[in-house]
């Protein structure tokens, strides 16, 4: 696993796509850091709050080859045929594209330390926010990852998840247009921003804590079944 | 060390492996041969791990593929058609990579150098993987294959895209490798199976129609004895003169091949040897006798022939097996009993 892991994270870095990845990252949050300082409201988790909607962008690009170009190039051969498992395969990349995508979220710990040199803020709020981006990343990642195994090309598998990216995060306000009450609160729940936003709060909430860590599973593990699948057909 | 029986794999409908059994000692260098999409790559895929079987038992060194699939691999390096490698890592990465994904446990840098050097790809260690050629791709595959040093090595046409000069270099490494180690290797091109191989599997439509040496199957074949001659002389003339020697059944010209000079394809009696009468008829008649050499069927006739064959029993039969139900056996075995 850490030999998958340190290949794909490294990979990351020998291609634009890591560079581009966290130069979105840092460019936003710095913008955002810049309101929210001259504006004189010191709430840094509001900054990863807003950073969403770069995330909804940013998931399909890390996980658009992950495992589509493995299949292309064939170097799933290599993977397949080393005495590791399938599930530290997958776990490897996703891993390693978890890796990138928090590693865009460095800055904001700077952000919360110039914050907390100058007022008193809770720190831990800081922290519940920082909990809830990287496990939304998570359960995007996961979901990206297995789009990228169903095919071969690295940019269907982007636009594919870039749509499925704004229809989860987004279903709220598909929710809010149907008139049908019990359909627009099942959307309600289901949507990821709900659950995302509630990091925002300064109330830990384990549910939400959980419906991430149980969509990342199950996508993970539908991952490694279509990996599995492939050596059936 | 390797074992398959009854070794069957379906695709949808398509069955492109059908009842395959072998068994390959500890040691022995055996050859693959068949036409592209015979299945000579699935076998190996299923023989790597890389795909399941439909049916059959796969065992190597007595753990069984489907069940002990991590303890399998770790004893096979493999090559597959299209080597496996990631375009954005240089030589010394990547095979810094299959290192640590085959969890090899000798010291690092100096193994990586060693079979680097045995592929002869130590200068070019620090170049990007897509900026090589398709040769030097080919031997860093080669390479990813020879770490960790396994008992079993699968090549998959390793030569494919080689210059003469490197299929050379990579024959030569793979007879060297096959002093201690075991080697299945398959090839269309079959020059190479004939130069490294004691022993080769013919492959046709999924079954395995042949598994002899190279030199039996090419005798098997070949109970063509013709000879050739090119002599300098008129043609009429020597036409005459060679068919009227005793023991020669039929004499055909081939024409002129070099200025001068005129070729003859000589078919002589059963058991009959007429190179000496050939010679002497020919200087009897004052004339230079440039060259004269057997007919003897390559092996690369020997698979046209086989691979053409229609069906299994066609190819059995080509080969002078007499296992197959045809009409004809099962009379004569009616008529034994």
């Amino acid at each position: 696993m850490t030999a998958i892991f340190k290949r794909e994270f490294k990979a990351f870095f020998a291609t634009p796509v890591g560079y581009i990845v966290l130069a979105a990252f840092y460019l936003f949050s710095g913008y955002y850091f810049t309101i929210i300082y001259t504006m004189g409201s010191p709430e840094v988790q509001n900054i990863i709050m807003t950073l969403s909607t770069v995330i909804v962008f940013v998931t399909p690009l890390l996980t658009m080859r992950l495992m589509s170009d493995d299949k292309r190039m064939k170097t799933d051969q290599a993977l397949l045929t080393a005495p590791v498992s399938l599930y530290s395969i997958v776990l490897g990349k996703f891993l390693a594209a978890l890796a990138v995508y928090a590693l865009g979220f460095a800055p904001t710990i700077v952000f919360e330390f110039i914050v907390l040199s100058m007022v008193e803020v809770n720190f831990l709020s800081y922290l519940y926010a920082l909990l809830g981006a990287i496990l939304l990343g998570a359960a995007l990642i996961a979901i990206g990852m297995f789009i990228s195994s169903l095919t071969e090309s690295s940019v269907v598998s982007a636009i594919l998840t870039f749509v499925i990216n704004i229809l989860i995060i987004y279903a709220s306000s598909l929710g809010s247009v149907i008139d049908i009450g019990w359909i627009a609160t099942v959307i309600e729940k289901i949507a990821f921003i709900t659950a995302f936003n509630n990091f925002g709060s300064t109330v830990f909430s384990i549910p939400d804590v959980f419906y991430f860590l149980s969509i990342t599973a199950a996508f993970l593990f539908l991952s490694v079944r279509s990996l599995e699948k492939r050596r059936w057909a | 060390m390797i074992e398959v029986s009854g070794l069957s794999k379906r695709y949808g409908t398509h069955l492109a492996v059908s009842d395959v059994s072998f068994s390959i000692q500890k040691g022995e260098v055996v050859g693959f041969l068949g036409p592209n999409g015979a299945g000579k790559s699935t076998i190996m895929n299923i023989l790597t791990g890389y795909l399941s079987l439909t049916q059959g038992k796969v065992s190597i060194d007595g753990f069984d593929v489907m069940e002990y699939p991590e303890e399998a691999k770790k004893r096979i390096g493999y090559l597959p058609e299209i080597p496996p490698l990631y375009m954005d890592m240089k030589v010394s990465e990547y095979l810094a990579f299959i290192f640590d994904l085959k969890k090899v446990k000798f010291p690092k840098s100096a193994h990586i150098n060693e079979v680097m050097k045995l592929v002869k790809i130590d200068h070019v260690s620090n170049r990007l993987i897509k900026n090589l050629s398709k040769g030097y791709r080919q031997r860093v595959g080669f390479a990813g294959a020879l770490i960790g040093n396994p008992d079993v090595l699968i090549l998959d046409e390793p030569t494919v895209g080689l210059d003469p000069k490197q299929i050379i270099e990579i024959r030569n490494l793979i007879s060297r490798l096959g002093k201690n180690h075991t080697i299945i290797l398959s090839s269309h091109i079959l020059s190479e199976i004939q130069a490294v191989c004691k022993r080769v599997i013919i492959i046709n439509k999924g079954q395995i129609i042949a598994d002899d040496t190279p030199e039996n199957l090419s005798e098997r074949l070949s109970n063509d004895k013709s000879i050739v001659a090119r002599i300098m002389c008129s043609e009429k003339d020597m036409l005459e003169a060679l068919s009227s020697i005793k023991g020669v059944k039929s004499v055909t010209s081939l024409g002129c091949k070099e200025p001068g000079s005129y070729d003859f394809l000589i078919e002589p009696k059963e058991n009959c040897d007429v190179r000496r009468d050939v010679f002497e008829r020919v200087s009897s008649r004052s004339k230079t006798l440039l060259s004269l050499s057997s007919n003897q069927i390559s092996l690369e006739q020997v698979f046209l022939r086989l691979t053409e064959a229609g069906s299994y029993e066609e190819a059995r039969k080509l080969l002078g097996f007499n296992d197959v139900k045809t009409e004809e056996n099962e009379e004569k075995k009616e008529a034994a009993n």
